[in-house]
């Protein structure tokens, strides 16, 4: 009982912290502590989400084809990096340094580049969500290659195993939590990373989309698109973390067991 | 006749020599315990022997065949049962045979007849989390067997169990290998455990084996023998090498 009623608490307790961001955000533009042109008030931007919904929906089907193609190459790339550094400790040491400064690098500062590179076609767009995808996936899986117990791989080479078996039977299984870690915040950055690389030049998307409004002052539209990317970020998450489970049962079963 | 032999072997570390020259072996169907020091070799020693290291010196025979160097002819069980959390326990008992080319169907047919004889029915398609020290440690032992060919080594079994489990255990282990008739050889650092549990104890000492001492228990082995005059005999003899 004591239990259940925690569960209830952890679950109000996000959903009072939102309603109160609503509530002051809805007093300021109310009593336009904020002028309305700067900040519109929630129910302007609740109008705006509904009467402007069909259109992010367009919009986001072109945003969310880059966000899902950039942050399939950057998993693959990410993937076959991770498993030839962990095969290789010679690659392991030359490009951990590169991976890590890589990521000092804001993407906004080379979305302006790839674009002049490839042009305003699809092509930059998912190559910045690759870069923006790569790193955490890529060092989630690098991480779990190397925490396998060094008893537990020398266990499986006393039974006959092969360097394949060791990495089927082991390390790929052990490396899926910080895989799936690291592929909860790269799904999130892939949608941003679109939404960005739109900014800068395009045709259709969320980004071009909110160029646009942005251009046309209507602020309330232009806070619908974010609520909508918001949205469409944490869909994204929730797919990441019911594909987790489906992945490692044995994770959650005995994660259920413990809680009940 | 000696199943597994171990002849002349020798193992340095850089400077440091592990392994000096050292004979072991072990006959058909007998249980041999090796005793020693922490950090005497013992560990290398399986290493050796289950073919993850390579000796310096000496070679290691398995059924006279020179196996040294060579893993996956001797199984190999560690302190820690390390059954895999991702795989039910089906699954990890019968991985030695399909890393060996069996089907995994097949194996599972196989693995799951031993379910019964090891005591252990009913746990098949848990997960190793859901179990307690002492069933791990037994389904653990089941795939040592698995992947025995006859022969299994096994680093401090129990040492990771309570008192109480592991007192049952030693009853179970008893049973279990007069039913499979498994040869074993065994690290431990409980003289008790030697003694009720083996038919011989080498005790290492200095990178070479000091002493070989034979335990003449009634049959059927039983854990009770450890409270008997003889038991108290063969462990004042022990302690007297080993001080």
């Amino acid at each position: 009982m004591t239990k259940k009623l925690q569960s209830i608490t952890n679950k109000i307790a996000p959903a009072a912290a939102v309603a109160a961001i609503l509530i002051i955000w809805y007093f300021c533009s109310d009593f336009e502590v904020v002028p309305a042109y700067m900040l519109p008030s929630p129910v302007s931007v609740v109008k705006a989400f509904v009467s402007n919904f069909g259109i992010m929906l367009r919009q986001a089907a072109v945003t969310l084809q880059e966000a899902f193609y950039g942050l399939l190459i950057g998993i693959i790339l990410a993937f076959i990096l991770a498993v030839l550094m962990d095969r290789f400790d010679f690659l392991y040491k030359a490009l951990y340094p590169v991976l890590v400064i890589t990521q000092t690098i804001p993407t906004i500062a080379i979305a302006p580049l790839l674009v002049l590179w490839m042009g305003f076609d699809m092509a930059p767009k998912i190559t910045l969500v690759v870069i923006t995808t790569f790193f955490p996936v890529s060092i989630g899986l690098l991480s779990g290659f190397r925490s396998v117990d060094k008893d537990a791989v020398n266990l499986m080479r006393a039974m006959g195993a092969g360097r394949f078996q060791i990495f089927r039977h082991i390390k790929f299984p052990g490396a899926l939590p910080s895989f799936f870690s690291g592929l909860r915040i790269s799904a999130s950055y892939s949608v941003v990373g679109a939404v960005v690389s739109e900014w800068l030049g395009g045709f259709e998307g969320l980004g071009v989309y909110m160029t646009r409004v942005k251009k046309a002052y209507a602020f309330d539209k232009m806070f619908a698109v974010i609520a909508f990317i918001s949205i469409v970020s944490i869909l994204l998450m929730g797919i990441v973390s019911l594909t987790e489970r489906v992945s490692m049962p044995w994770l959650f079963k005995n994660k259920n067991k413990k809680e009940n | 006749m000696s199943i597994l032999k171990a002849e002349n072997i020798s193992k340095s570390f850089g400077n440091k020599n592990v392994l000096n020259s050292v004979s072991i072996e072990l006959k058909e169907g007998e249980v041999v315990a090796l005793i020693g020091v922490s950090g005497g070799g013992k560990t290398t020693l399986f290493n050796i022997l289950s073919g993850i290291y390579t000796p310096d010196t000496g070679r290691v025979y398995l059924n006279g065949e020179d196996i040294t160097g060579t893993p996956g002819k001797i199984s190999y069980m560690l302190q820690k049962d390390l059954l895999f959390p991702h795989k039910k326990v089906i699954d990890n008992v019968s991985l030695p045979l399909v890393l060996n080319g069996m089907r995994k169907k097949e194996a599972r047919e196989k693995a799951d007849e031993l379910f019964e004889t090891f005591g252990i029915d009913g746990i098949q398609y848990s997960y190793p989390d859901e179990l307690s020290g002492g069933m791990r440690q037994r389904a653990a032992f089941l795939r040592t067997y698995l992947s025995s060919n006859g022969v299994a080594l096994l680093d401090e079994p129990f040492s990771a169990l309570d008192t109480f489990t592991k007192s049952k255990l030693h009853q179970w282990y008893l049973n279990v290998v007069e039913k499979i008739n498994l040869s074993t050889l065994f690290i431990t650092h409980d003289i008790d455990e030697a003694i009720v549990l083996s038919d011989r104890i080498y005790i290492l000492d200095g990178g070479g084996i000091s002493a070989e001492i034979k335990i003449n228990a009634p049959e059927p082995r039983n854990v009770n023998f450890n409270l008997t005059n003889e038991f108290l005999d063969y462990k004042r003899q022990i302690l007297k090498i080993l001080t």
